[in-house]
């Protein structure tokens, strides 16, 4: 179980938030003009990065207000939280939890050699397609 | 059913080869996918000349991790197509691999608990009777008669107000499953190797070559992925992307009892399913976490939501003990089917996006996955389930009967 620290409101129990997927996915600036090809990568394809990921959420049972959430997708860590529209923060150096973290145990991540890689940050390309905006 | 009818473990069923420089084809992930496609490869294309390398131990993912729920009720003739030609198989595999993994079939009811749901399901079965699936919808006494220990009563928050349900469905015993298409493709001289993880690819131009792994590089003239929720890391070092989230999916078991349950309950709308292992534990799934993760655990609240679900439909689970929970990580796809062909990158298929439910898939998928990696075309049966449906629009959308509950 997640521990989210939501930026209006504190930390709160995971169940109090919905997950909205990948962050800063734009749509597209000019509809029209996509092939299909851009259409699907728009539609269906989202990162799946093995490390840092860049995520919405949205306090649905306290201020119902959407943010964006960078949190470790192998320990389960929250790297930060900051407003949508914002950029993704620089996580070199890695931003420090201050206002919380994921509420789990030291025990569990079962995958060994599986901790955030830096090489992750490389595939963390854009998945929008040409003339989308930011 | 009793302890005495599981087959001996097996102590020696396979060779532990070290990887040789070369193979006609690379199998990446040990876990069940994997191994059957590696059976078919050797045993319908001839092709013994490969090998089966698993980053951890022999089927210790998913494989290792799943309530091993099997049917083949599926909506869309696509998915029928595939899950019926996997139950056959499974009919037949425990005497063509010789080794009992106590496949039973006692049959899956799947409950409806609004009129939705009613709807939804007698439309199923009508698509599966077409299919030539067997199917039948339930009403709540014919429920009752064959799971007695289901409440059935109106007075719950969502009754039971029917079922549907497949009589040649059941369960397997999983890890039996992976040791005995692992003994077969040894005997057949595949080299199955284990703590070997693939770490990146060797491409010439845009077709690939070989495949680098922590015990050194190998060449080979073609690749086939089953990493089931790694596949869109292995991808990504193969330089494509795949329309894949992982996430975590968790499963639980209690402490043994007499037999209770005689076939498998399934419900999506209230999100439990449960079964009764050969040996006695009752063996229960829910839901994925929402979150992407590749943590192999998931959120404490799904367990508690699955089992205040299964306390109210099975009373008698009041007093039962979880033992053990733990969580595997499927790899979903938006239409909740999965991709099993061709990739962009030439002599490299791809085998994934089963999601929740790829453990009753394994026999069609390791065969029809076989075809398209011997012949470099797509199975006429795997041909509907190409990366390029989320281009050309033909989606296989399954949600009703696939979804999270399998
Ligand atoms: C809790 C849970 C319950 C489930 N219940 C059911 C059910 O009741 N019925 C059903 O039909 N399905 C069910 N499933 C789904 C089913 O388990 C999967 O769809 C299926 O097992 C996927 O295929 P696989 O067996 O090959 O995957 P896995 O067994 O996960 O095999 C993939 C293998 O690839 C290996 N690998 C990954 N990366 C690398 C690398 N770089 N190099 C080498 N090896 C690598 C992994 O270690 C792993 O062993 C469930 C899954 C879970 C987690
Ligand atoms: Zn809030």
């Amino acid at each position: 179980m997640l521990l989210i620290p939501c930026p209006n409101c504190g930390p709160r129990d995971e169940t109090e938030f919905h997950y909205g997927g990948q962050a800063h996915v734009p749509y597209p600036e000019n509809p029209n003009e996509l092939s299909d090809t851009e259409w699907s990568r728009y539609l269906f394809y989202r990162e799946n990065p093995k490390g840092t990921f860049a995520e919405r959420w949205v306090h649905s049972t306290g201020c119902r207000q959407w943010f964006n959430m960078l949190r470790d997708t192998v320990s389960y860590d929250i790297q930060a939280v900051y407003p949508m529209g914002t950029p993704r923060p620089d996580r070199s150096p890695r931003v420090t939890p201050e206002s919380g973290t994921a509420s789990t145990a030291p025990d569990s991540t079962t995958t060994g050699t599986a901790g955030p890689s830096t090489s992750t940050t490389s595939i963390l390309t854009t998945t929008a397609p040409e003339g989308a905006t930011k | 059913m009793s302890a005495d009818l599981l087959p001996e473990h097996p102590d020696f069923l396979w060779r532990n080869p070290e990887p040789k420089s070369s193979y006609d084809a690379v199998i990446v992930g040990g876990g069940g996918h994997g191994l059957a496609t590696a059976y078919f490869l050797a045993k319908n294309h001839g092709m013994t000349n490969i090998a089966v390398l698993e980053k951890g131990w022999l089927a210790g993912g998913n494989m290792a991790r799943n309530t091993t729920i099997i049917r083949s009720n599926y909506l869309w003739d696509e998915s029928a197509a595939i899950y019926e030609h996997a139950l056959k198989l499974w009919e037949i595999l425990p005497e063509e691999l010789e080794y009992d993994f106590l496949f039973s079939q006692r049959g899956v009811m799947n409950l409806a608990h609004t009129l939705g749901d009613v709807r939804e399901s007698i439309r199923r079965v009508g698509a599966n009777k077409l299919n030539g699936v067997d199917a039948e919808w339930l009403d709540p006494q014919q429920v009752k008669e064959l799971c007695p220990i289901l409440n059935i009563r109106d007075n719950i928050r969502y009754p039971v107000m029917g079922a549907t349900y497949q009589p040649r469905a059941g369960i397997a015993k999983h890890d039996h499953v992976a040791w005995a298409f692992a003994r077969k493709c040894d005997e057949m001289g595949v080299d199955i190797i284990q703590n070997c993880e693939v770490t990146g690819f060797l491409k010439d131009g845009d077709r690939v070559v070989g495949v680098k792994t922590n015990r050194g590089t190998i060449n080979t003239e073609k690749v086939g992925l089953c990493a089931a929720g790694h596949s869109s890391v292995l991808a990504e070092m193969a330089g494509f992307q795949l329309p894949i989230q992982s996430h975590p999916l968790q499963a639980l078991v209690s402490e043994l009892h007499e037999p209770v349950h005689p076939t498998v309950v399934m419900s999506n709308h209230v999100h439990v399913y449960v079964s009764q292992a050969h040996k006695g534990e009752l063996v229960m799934g829910a839901g994925v976490d929402s979150y992407n993760g590749y943590g192999q655990r998931g959120s404490f609240h799904v367990i508690e939501q699955q089992m205040a679900a299964a306390v109210e439909l099975f009373p008698i689970f009041a007093r039962a003990h979880v033992l053990r929970t733990w969580g595997g990580i499927v790899d979903t796809t938006l239409d909740a089917s999965p991709i099993v062909g061709l990739t962009p990158v030439e002599n490299m298929f791809v085998n994934c996006g089963w999601g929740t439910g790829g453990f009753k898939g394994t026999p069609a998928a390791g065969m029809t996955f076989a075809h398209t990696i011997a012949t470099g075309a797509p199975h006429k049966l795997n041909a509907p389930f190409s990366l390029e449906r989320f281009e050309t629009g033909a989606l296989i959308d399954e949600h009703g009967a696939a979804a999270v509950a399998h």
